[in-house]
This record gives C-alpha cells, sequence and structure tokens, in this order.
C-alpha cells in the first residue's frame, strides 16, 4: 500500500460473504487524487462486490471504506437511467436530486463534457449503447466527486466508442478525479490503469503498475513475460493456482 | 419527492399507448361492469298462446270472473310475444328469440271451475322450452314456477273471499241469490236470539230444555264460526313474510353499481401503475442509484404511493363524471367521494408497491398485478349465503386482506347518502396503506441486492 497521507480514498480489510461464500478476504487498498486504479481478476473475483462497497450500494461484513473528501460518483455496469426520457431529461433530474442550485446549469456542463450537447432532446432508448454509457457516467460526474467509480464501463462499446470514452475518463483523471474501474479487458487495464488491483476469489493477489506485474511474471514465467499483457496476467493467475 | 412525480409522468407520457391501456381498459372494465350491474331485470320473453275463448268465466266459489284478464296479468310479469298456434310457439322456442312458451289450453277454465265440484279435474298449462342452455333452462323452470306460485295464489285468495262471504251469510244472515231470485238467510245470531227470546214463554219441561240446548248450539256455532273466518282467509298465504335488517343497509342498485365500477378503475389503475413503475426502477437500474444517497427507499415508495393515488383520483373522477351521464350523482358529497378516492387509493397503491418490489420485471409485475386484483374484485362481490359459511369465512378474510373491499365499501357510503357510515372502511383503508407499506419496505431490501 502506498502512503495514506494524501489518499483521496482508503479501503481498510474488506470482507463480505454471500452465505458460506466469501466474496472478499480482506481487501486493502487506497488511491491518490488523480489517480486511475483497474480493478481486474477472472469471474466470480469479487470486482463489482467490491466496488458496490466502495459506493455505499452493499454494506461489508467486515473492514471500512474513507473518503477524504467529496463525494463517490459511481457508474453501475449497465447504464442506470430512464430510456423513455431524453438525455437533458434524465441529467436535469438527477441534478436536480442531487440537489444542486442550478440544475440547468450543471446539466449543460454534462451535456459539454459528454459531447451530447446536440443531442440533448433525444430519447436514450434510441441512442446508441456508447453515448447511453456517456449519460451514465455524466451522471455520476453530477456530484462532482472526488471518487469516480466505474463498473466495467466499456461492456457492450465498439472500439472507437471504447476510445471515446476512455479518453473522456482520463481527462477526469488529469483534472485530479480518482478513477477507480473494473474491466474484464486486461489490455484496457494495461493501456488506462495507471495502477492494477489484481483480484481472485475474493483476495487481492496483486496491487502496483502493469510494468511491475510484468516483472512478477518475468521471475515465474519468462516465456510470457514478453508477449501481450493479457498472457502475462494469465500466466501469473495460474502460477497462483487461478 | 415532486422531481420523481414529474418523471414518472414524463415516462407516462413517453408511452402514450401504454398511458391509453393504462386508463382506457379500467375504465372499459368499469363501465362495462357498471352496466351490467345497473341495468335492472328485463322481463324474460315468452311466447304466448291463449286458447282459452275469449267469453270464458272462471267461476270460483259462485262468483263469474273474466278469464280474459288472465292474460293481461301474466304478461305484466313477462314479456309476451303472442304467437297464433303451437307450432309457431314451437318456432319462436327452438330459434331462441324466446325463453320459453307458455299456452293456456282451451278447457283451462273448465278445468278450474270444476274444482269446486265433486268431480274435480287437473287444470294443466304447457310450457315449452329449449334445455340447451343449463342456465336458461333453470332460469326458465324458476320464472314459470313463479308464475305458476302467483296464479295459484291469486285463485286461493279468491276462493278465501268467497268462502268468508258465506261465512259471513251464515252467522250475520242477508241474502242469497239463486238463479236470479234473493233467497233471505236468517243467520246464526238472529236465530240465537230469536231462540233465547222463546225460552221463557215455555213452561218448564222437557220442551224448554230441548229448545235450551238448540239455543247453546247455535250461540256456540256463531262463536265458533267468527273464528273459522278468519283461519279460511289466512289459508289462502298461510306463511307471510316479516322482513327485517339486522345487519347491512343495501344501496340502491345503481349507486352500488356505480361503486364497484369506481373501485374497479381505482384498484387497476393504482395497482398496475404503482407495480410497474417501481419494477421499472430496477429494470432500468436506477434504484441503487437514487437509493445511494439521493433518496431513501421510503421516499420512493412514498412517491409511487402518491403518484398512484394522483392518477387514480384524475382517472375515478373521470369515471365518475361519465358515469353522471346514465345515473345523477350527488356531486354535494364530493368530499366524501374525495375522501374514499385518496384512502382507497393508497391502500391499492400500497399493495402495488408492495407487488412491485416483490417482482423485478414489468411484464412480471403486471401480469401479477392483473391476477392478483381481478380475483380478489370478485372475491370481493361474493355476496354472504352465495357460498357455504366456511367458504365464505375464508373470502371475508381474504377480501379483508386485500384493499378492494374496504375500498368499495368506502366508496358506496361516500355514494350513498343513506348508507351506513364512511369511517370503520377508512380506518381499514389506513391500517392497510401502513401494512402494505412496511410489506413493501421489506421486499425493497431484494432490490439492493447485486
Amino acid at each position: 500500500m502506498e502512503g495514506t497521507a494524501a489518499a483521496a480514498f482508503e479501503a481498510q480489510g474488506l470482507v463480505k460473504r454471500y452465505g458460506e461464500r466469501a466474496a472478499l478476504r480482506g481487501i486493502s487498498f487506497d488511491a491518490q487524487p488523480g489517480d486511475l486504479v483497474a480493478i481486474i481478476g477472472p469471474n466470480g473475483a469479487g470486482k463489482t462486490t467490491l466496488l458496490s462497497i466502495l459506493a455505499g450500494i452493499l454494506k461489508p461484513d467486515g473492514g471500512e471504506v474513507r473518503v477524504a473528501a467529496g463525494a463517490v460518483g459511481w457508474v453501475p455496469q449497465q447504464a442506470a437511467l430512464y430510456r423513455q426520457l431524453t438525455v437533458e431529461e434524465n441529467l436535469l433530474l438527477f441534478a436536480r436530486l442531487e440537489g444542486h442550485e442550478d440544475p440547468r446549469a450543471s446539466t449543460e456542463e454534462m451535456l459539454e463534457l459528454a459531447g451530447l450537447a446536440e443531442r440533448r432532446g433525444e430519447i436514450v432508448a434510441r441512442l446508441s449503447g456508447g453515448n447511453q454509457q456517456r449519460i451514465n457516467i455524466a451522471i455520476g460526474l453530477l456530484s462532482r466527486p472526488a471518487v469516480l467509480l466505474l463498473d466495467e464501463p466499456s461492456v457492450g462499446l465498439d472500439p472507437r466508442q471504447r476510445a471515446r470514452l476512455w479518453e473522456f475518463v482520463a481527462a477526469l483523471a488529469t483534472r485530479g478525479t480518482t478513477v477507480i474501474f473494473s474491466t474484464h479487458d486486461i489490455q484496457e487495464a494495461e493501456r488506462y490503469g495507471r495502477r492494477l488491483l489484481v483480484l481472485a476469489d475474493g483476495d487481492s493477489l496483486f496491487e502496483g503498475s502493469a510494468e511491475a506485474l510484468r516483472e512478477v511474471v518475468r521471475s515465474e514465467a519468462p516465456e510470457a513475460a514478453d508477449r501481450d499483457f493479457e498472457t502475462a496476467f494469465v500466466a501469473y493467475l495460474q502460477h497462483r493456482g487461478h | 419527492m415532486r422531481w420523481l412525480l414529474l418523471k414518472d409522468l414524463q415516462i407516462l407520457r413517453r408511452s402514450p399507448l401504454q398511458a391509453f391501456l393504462l386508463v382506457a381498459y379500467p375504465v372499459l372494465i368499469a363501465v362495462l361492469v357498471g352496466f351490467a350491474i345497473s341495468r335492472s331485470p328485463e322481463k324474460p320473453r315468452i311466447a304466448f298462446l291463449n286458447e282459452v275463448p275469449a267469453d270464458t268465466r272462471v267461476n270460483v266459489g259462485g262468483a263469474q270472473l273474466p278469464a280474459a284478464g288472465v292474460s293481461d296479468r301474466i304478461c305484466s310479469r313477462v314479456e309476451c310475444v303472442h304467437v297464433k298456434d303451437r307450432a309457431e310457439a314451437v318456432d319462436e322456442v327452438s330459434s331462441g328469440a324466446v325463453l320459453a312458451a307458455l299456452i293456456l289450453p282451451a278447457d283451462l277454465v273448465d278445468q278450474i271451475n270444476s274444482l269446486s265440484t265433486l268431480t274435480p279435474g287437473t287444470p294443466k298449462v304447457e310450457v315449452l322450452v329449449n334445455q340447451e342452455d343449463p342456465l336458461k333452462a333453470q332460469l326458465v323452470d324458476e320464472r314459470i314456477s313463479t308464475l305458476l306460485a302467483q296464479a295459484n295464489l291469486a285463485i286461493a285468495r279468491r276462493i278465501a273471499v268467497e268462502g268468508g262471504k258465506y261465512l259471513n251469510l251464515i252467522i250475520n244472515g242477508g241474502k242469497f241469490e239463486v238463479v236470479g231470485q234473493a233467497i233471505p238467510i236468517l243467520g246464526l245470531r238472529a236465530s240465537a236470539q230469536i231462540l233465547e227470546a222463546l225460552g221463557p214463554a215455555l213452561p218448564p219441561g222437557p220442551l224448554r230444555n230441548s229448545l235450551a240446548q238448540v239455543t247453546d248450539f247455535t250461540s256456540r256455532a256463531r262463536d265458533n264460526l267468527d273464528i273459522a273466518g278468519p283461519l279460511i282467509k289466512r289459508i289462502a298465504q298461510p306463511i307471510v313474510v316479516k322482513k327485517e335488517v339486522v345487519n347491512g343497509s343495501a344501496p340502491p342498485l345503481e349507486i352500488f353499481a356505480i361503486a364497484v365500477a369506481a373501485t374497479l378503475t381505482l384498484a387497476f389503475v393504482t395497482v398496475l401503475l404503482v407495480a410497474g413503475s417501481l419494477a421499472l426502477e430496477r429494470e432500468e437500474n436506477a434504484f441503487a442509484r437514487l437509493t445511494r444517497g439521493l433518496i431513501s427507499p421510503a421516499v420512493l415508495l412514498s412517491e409511487k404511493v402518491l403518484l398512484g393515488m394522483a392518477v387514480g383520483l384524475a382517472v375515478t373522477l373521470l369515471m365518475l363524471a361519465g358515469m353522471q351521464l346514465f345515473v345523477p350523482l350527488q356531486w354535494s358529497r364530493i368530499g366524501l367521494w374525495l375522501l374514499a378516492i385518496l384512502a382507497g387509493g393508497g391502500a391499492l397503491a400500497a399493495a402495488g408497491a408492495a407487488l412491485g418490489a416483490a417482482a423485478r420485471e414489468v411484464r412480471a409485475v403486471s401480469l401479477l398485478a392483473f391476477m392478483v386484483t381481478l380475483p380478489i374484485a370478485f372475491l370481493s362481490l361474493v355476496p354472504s349465503g352465495a357460498v357455504g359459511s366456511g367458504v365464505f369465512d375464508l373470502v371475508e378474510i381474504v377480501t379483508a386482506i386485500f384493499p378492494f373491499k374496504p375500498a368499495l365499501e368506502a366508496m358506496t357510503a361516500a355514494l350513498d347518502s343513506a348508507g351506513s357510515g364512511i369511517g370503520g372502511p377508512l380506518v381499514h383503508l389506513v391500517v392497510l396503506i401502513a401494512a402494505y407499506g412496511l410489506l413493501a419496505r421489506l421486499a425493497l431490501r431484494r432490490f439492493a441486492a447485486v
């Protein structure tokens, strides 16, 4: 764990059980302002559970989450918005529910930020999955969060939409927002995650940069270390019995 | 909360078909049910063939009554389709144009007249029915039985009246007409007086004793026949009905019909809308986002209940305004109407919220709402005595748990100025609002599960 003095966000010993099954077994990590943390791991690793606890949707059975200041924005995996409303109506609704002093101004700001100002009057159901996801994220940003949690934000998007999405997310981090996202796309994690948190069966296996992970693999399975990052990652998991 | 309400109304406006169905379907059902119940029972169409000669007279205890009036009496109770002959009557019944055919044979009156002779016959009428429909057959049987019972009662009363006249003649005396000649009848009362006056004129002895016995007999006969008069009248209708209302006060049929229609409308609108709207929050993945600090689940539930109450109020008032075209309503009681609609709508909306929280998909919850509301509504209309006591107790319990019946009772009380109080149903509805609200709140915990 890195120094916590300036941490925007800190999770300590998070435990979550569903009956007999342990979904998280004492996960600890922190993130600095402007960090881009990618949570990766195989199916059932506990990625969504961890993000849900960080977002405050689930209560952990053990451990705690501390946020230095500001709100925590949350963008669920599936777009959480009203498909029968327009882009603008969705943003305006959530801005009002957030209690913004000038919800229309906030809506305008998010429309510009998401690049959807010209499509403000369109019914969301008629938009592409990529554009729906951009609104989904824009709603998550309405609270001007210090920490933004994204649960597999690029699922269902085509390569061009994915590129635009990550450009958008990277710009947020550049402005100081701490972004924590989960993904199944290992190449995406390598490319956009400045730090990686590897989970498997509820355990935290690795925390650090993609390059540091490669170095670990180089010592354990040298033949996989210089291949693509996904191959290196799979070798890392296999070496630990996953 | 107002922004959520606005959002739900916007969504409703965006789905014109859904909005139309949500309003039109219950109104359609309500109006159909209202018509079906409010329409007064029609007289059954009966083919009628009267073969009795027009100048025949019914002889009842010596009195000659015209037989022609029988047709009028029958046709005042059923819708008579006069036919020329038996074949036409058979055709009418076979084709289903009439429910049955009633044929009075030519000798019917002779047979009735024979009842007061030493060789009484058996008066018969002929009834033709079409038995293809068991319900129709039962209806015809009941109607014909009722008609015959009424006819027999009328004859019995007439006989009783005539018999009473003869008794009166024997007791009090008078004149009796035979072949156009009036024969004076002394009567028991006068006979006894004469005999009593003769007694002192006779010397004591056997003759005087015999006269005393005859005098005593006439006095006793007079007294006993005085009692027999009322007894003969009673024979015509030995059992009379004394109706006493011990529970409930039935509202006029048309008021009850409107209350049923309005409550059905309210039930479908609120239950379907609230259940569907709540399930939509889950289907759109918005529930977790909303309840993550923006609003509490309790506020979300309250918003849905308010939505149901508001839309239910608007649609039900619209329906009542439409009903005004058929039945005049007391708009001065609109305060009570609003109270009944809001309380009933609130309880039904809370039940809808519990259903919506129990199911996660809009389609599933719509089906569930229909499957619950429709049978409960029908069960709520089952009157006591229509089923066995055990089954009715069960019906009472089931219908008390769901808000339809108390909502119907509140609506009926609000519409009927002479009806029972609205307080009881309102308290019942408030209890149900609390119970279903709690149930919905507990069920919403499943929504939050990832």
